[in-house]
């Protein structure tokens, strides 16, 4: 069914052109497509950071760059991968497709979320230029702390850290106003009939997303707040002297740090049913215990951030009560899983292009569920804490959960997106040559860290040259398969087959009674859900 | 709530702003402003203008950006629909306001529960004397810091309190006022609020100046004072934030802006400000009193 969307005579028909047309716009998919393309550029951009960090490490001892200049490398990948790839393409997903999925006429609050989108460029800007600086002899590079800042190192380092917390609370500023955009177009912007049980999961996911975002992200800007007052005011929050102490920081960045896995995870979990059912061609099992599951593990997400240091010196119970406490997120989490795969149960299922993603998503993100259960064993964890067995659980949660599951929803929706077809066969290749090479990449970590290779070290013992180089030669195989992916976009944003409005078959939902691709306002007259 | 959604969709068209260059200028603002400040902390001349500069843009967004705001709902574009979405937005950005000061009642709660106490009990727990002498008793500026006098919660504070409890009251009797349609008591009960606010920096500074000046309580007293400014100031900011905020409001009322139906901008003001005053309660006792 095509539903009339346009009214002629409205006062916003007219928009302006060129540039100012991105810069000025007040428009739902106008925002989400800048903020997909800026994901997919920072995506390349954290991607060739860390290449030259595994070519550095193919073989043992220094052969391209300083150690400084390592750490500045694996600290901005992570920054930038997070906050400026991840992040940004689930928000691009919220903005194209939760007015269309729930029927409204845009985002709630327009201008702000032009807005959010606008401050990440700056962010990401503030996050890099302190490499540029270097090259000009001002200050000695980006941050080399890692993504988490950890103090006393943080407050010794050089200007690239107090560009990075400049750049983290102007990306809080941006997650906040995304996070209560999203929040108020669901509660408030829903067509007439869609009751909150009626939802479409992606909106579930979203909407825990963002509640955990207004939670979290304004305890990491208090936190990086705190070390900027250490480095440049003289205050002692982290400091023995002054009665304050270091492990403080840990605690307020992991309160942030360990929801943030789930927030860049609770998007794509809220895609996969979608996927699933339309490529199973049947409907979603179990949506009432997948919404409970979200909530849940929500819930769970802000009790358990001390997991990320065990071995920092806790009491006895509180290791106890943060070990318990991360395995119950098991619980929620085995239901989903359950759910996705008693979906596909007897469907009958075809393997385009999402589809395949979707399976490869299920398989891989598993063994990151099933590598966090060791991790979460206090006694297990003394092993592998700081190695790279934590390095690959976390590739396996983040590139297959995360990464792989945007490129999922890439796939689903870019027909509708565009209004063309894009090439199943280039995206085949696409999705068999990255699931080969990252597995290439990353299950030779697990065995390092298994073998007690540390991370963030530039240098190894000679006994773990072999699954280090196998593993740069699989990370840069994956590297250039992504090239593919840029490519197949690229492609089908130009041209190519027609899609139809019904882009998949059995695809359930009211974002495929619009057109493809949709028209520039669509759903001013709501539709009627009954 | 479905059903009320339902009756207001039919209504009317959401209202979709024009596009705006506003958002990608408060961008650039903040951009020059964060550089300005990473340039001067690190002892770069050009640091101070670069942010007088974003500084400049961000108050020029402001005025163009509300001012839009304003006059769009003048002209009578928001209506229940919209004014439900500024409801809500307007809780969950306090929401997340609650939790930045979370941060650092978080930290006070682990400076003085755990880590003060803990570096004046090394010889127990760990058979070590590492800053022999230091009892980790509270206010502490650790077993490194500077001599300073703790704050007294009796005079000045108590004071504030009661300001800061009585601008409650005040900014109540104006909303009072606006659903009744009584606009001289709006009038006054905001410009009493308004004033109230004023008076309490007014105090703040005052305490600020003795802290540095008399007790030797400095950002740099260790825990306590980390703690004590760092809490107390960004408060501080958000009643500044929330007197300016409130201001426009009383001018907009002056200028016969609101009716008894439609005010959203003076109840989010108002949320604002009864939140602003529970942190302060919350300071009274945590850090002066407690």
């Amino acid at each position: 069914m095509s539903v009339a969307t346009t009214h002629p005579g409205e006062h916003h028909e007219h928009h302006p052109s060129g540039i100012l047309r991105w810069l000025t716009t007040t428009n739902h998919k106008d925002i989400g497509t800048m903020y997909l393309t800026f994901a997919l550029i920072m995506f390349f951009v954290g991607g060739i950071m860390i290449l030259a960090v595994r070519a550095e490490l193919f073989q043992p001892g220094l052969q391209l760059m300083q150690p400084e200049f390592f750490n500045q490398l694996i600290g901005v990948h992570a920054l930038v991968m997070i906050f400026a790839a991840l992040m940004p393409a689930a928000t691009g997903f919220a903005n194209w497709m939760l007015p269309l999925m729930i029927g409204a006429p845009d985002m709630a609050l327009p201008r702000l979320n032009n807005w959010g989108f606008w401050l990440l460029p700056p962010a990401a800007i503030l996050l890099t230029l302190p490499f540029t600086l270097a090259l000009f002899g001002i200050g000695d590079g980006a941050i080399a702390t890692g993504w988490t800042f950890y103090a006393p190192l943080s407050v010794q380092g050089g200007i690239g850290v107090d560009f990075a917390i400049f750049a983290v609370h102007i990306l809080g500023v941006s997650s906040i106003m995304g996070s209560i955009n999203i929040i108020v177009t669901i509660f408030n912007l829903r067509a007439p009939g869609m009751t909150m049980m009626k939802l479409p999961l992606f909106a579930w996911g979203w909407l825990i997303t963002a509640f955990l975002l207004i939670a979290t992200i304004p305890v990491l800007a208090g936190a990086v707040t705190m070390l900027l007052t250490d480095r440049h005011f003289g205050t002692h929050f982290f400091n023995a002297a002054g009665g304050g102490d270091p492990i403080l920081f840990q605690h307020l960045f992991w309160f942030f740090g360990h929801p943030e896995v789930y927030i860049l995870l609770l998007p794509v979990w809220g895609l996969m049913p979608h996927v699933l059912s339309t490529f199973s061609r049947k409907p979603t099992y179990g949506y009432t215990a997948q919404v409970y599951s979200f909530i849940a593990i929500g819930v769970l997400s802000v009790i358990v951030w001390a997991h990320h240091f065990f071995t920092v010196g806790m009491p006895v119970p509180a290791l106890i009560y943060f070990m318990f406490s991360t395995m119950s997120i098991s619980l929620p989490l085995a239901v989903l899983f359950f759910c996705w795969i008693a979906t596909m149960w007897r469907g009958a299922m075809s393997f385009e292009t999402p589809m395949l993603f979707a399976l490869g998503f299920i398989v891989l993100f598993g063994m990151a569920g099933l590598t966090g259960l060791v991790l979460a064993d206090v006694a297990a964890d003394a092993q592998y804490h700081h190695s790279y067995f934590v390095v690959a659980h976390f590739h396996y949660a983040l590139f297959a959960g995360g990464i792989m599951g945007v490129m999922t929803g890439v796939y689903y929706w870019l027909p509708k997106w565009t209004g063309h077809m894009y090439s199943e066969t280039l995206g085949k290749w696409h999705f068999w040559l990255t699931v080969v090479s990252f597995n290439l990449t990353f299950m030779p970590q697990f065995f390092l860290g298994l073998a007690g290779m540390p991370r963030r070290i530039p240098d190894y013992a000679l006994q773990f040259a072999e699954f280090n180089a196998i593993s740069t030669v699989g990370a840069f195989i994956l590297g250039f398969s992504q090239l593919l992916f840029a490519y197949n976009i690229w492609r089908c944003v130009k041209g190519g087959e027609k899609a139809k409005d019904q882009v998949w078959e059995s695809a359930e939902g009211l974002e495929w009674q619009l057109p493809s691709p949709p028209p520039y306002h669509s759903w001013e007259t709501q539709p009627e859900i009954k | 709530m479905t059903t009320s959604a339902a009756q207001t969709a039919h209504s009317h068209h959401y209202f979709v702003p024009q596009p705006s260059i506003y958002p990608f200028i408060l961008s650039g603002g903040m951009f020059l402003l964060a550089l300005g400040f990473i340039l001067k902390m690190n002892g770069f001349a050009p640091g101070p203008w670069v942010m007088i500069a974003g500084a400049a843009v961000i108050i020029y967004v402001l005025f163009g950006w509300f001012g839009k705001v304003i006059a769009e709902s003048q002209g009578g574009d928001y209506r229940a629909w919209e004014d439900k979405s500024f409801r809500y937005g307007m809780i969950w950005f306090i929401a997340s306001e609650v939790m930045f000061f979370a941060a650092f009642f978080g930290a006070l709660y682990y400076v003085r529960i755990i880590s003060v106490p803990e570096l004046g009990n090394m010889v127990a727990e760990h058979g070590v004397t590492l800053y022999p002498g230091f009892t980790g008793a509270w206010p502490s500026s650790g077993p490194k810091g500077p001599e300073f006098t703790p704050m007294g919660a009796w005079g000045i504070p108590a004071i504030n309190t009661a300001l800061l409890l009585s601008s409650g009251v005040t900014v109540t009797w104006a909303h009072w006022a606006l659903l009744k349609n009584n606009r001289l008591h709006l009038n006054l009960g905001l410009a009493a609020t308004v004033l109230l606010g004023f008076i309490f920096l007014g105090f703040q500074a005052y305490e600020y100046y003795h802290a540095y000046t008399e007790l030797g309580l400095t950002l740099g007293a260790g825990a306590y004072g980390a703690t004590f400014f760092m809490l107390t100031g960004f408060h501080g900011f958000h009643v500044t934030l929330g007197a300016i905020m409130l201001t426009v409001i009383l001018l907009r009322c002056l200028k016969g802006h609101f009716d008894s139906e439609r005010h959203f901008a003076f109840e989010g003001v108002a949320w604002y400000w009864h939140f602003v005053d529970v942190v302060w309660l919350l300071l009274f006792v945590l850090v002066y009193w407690l």
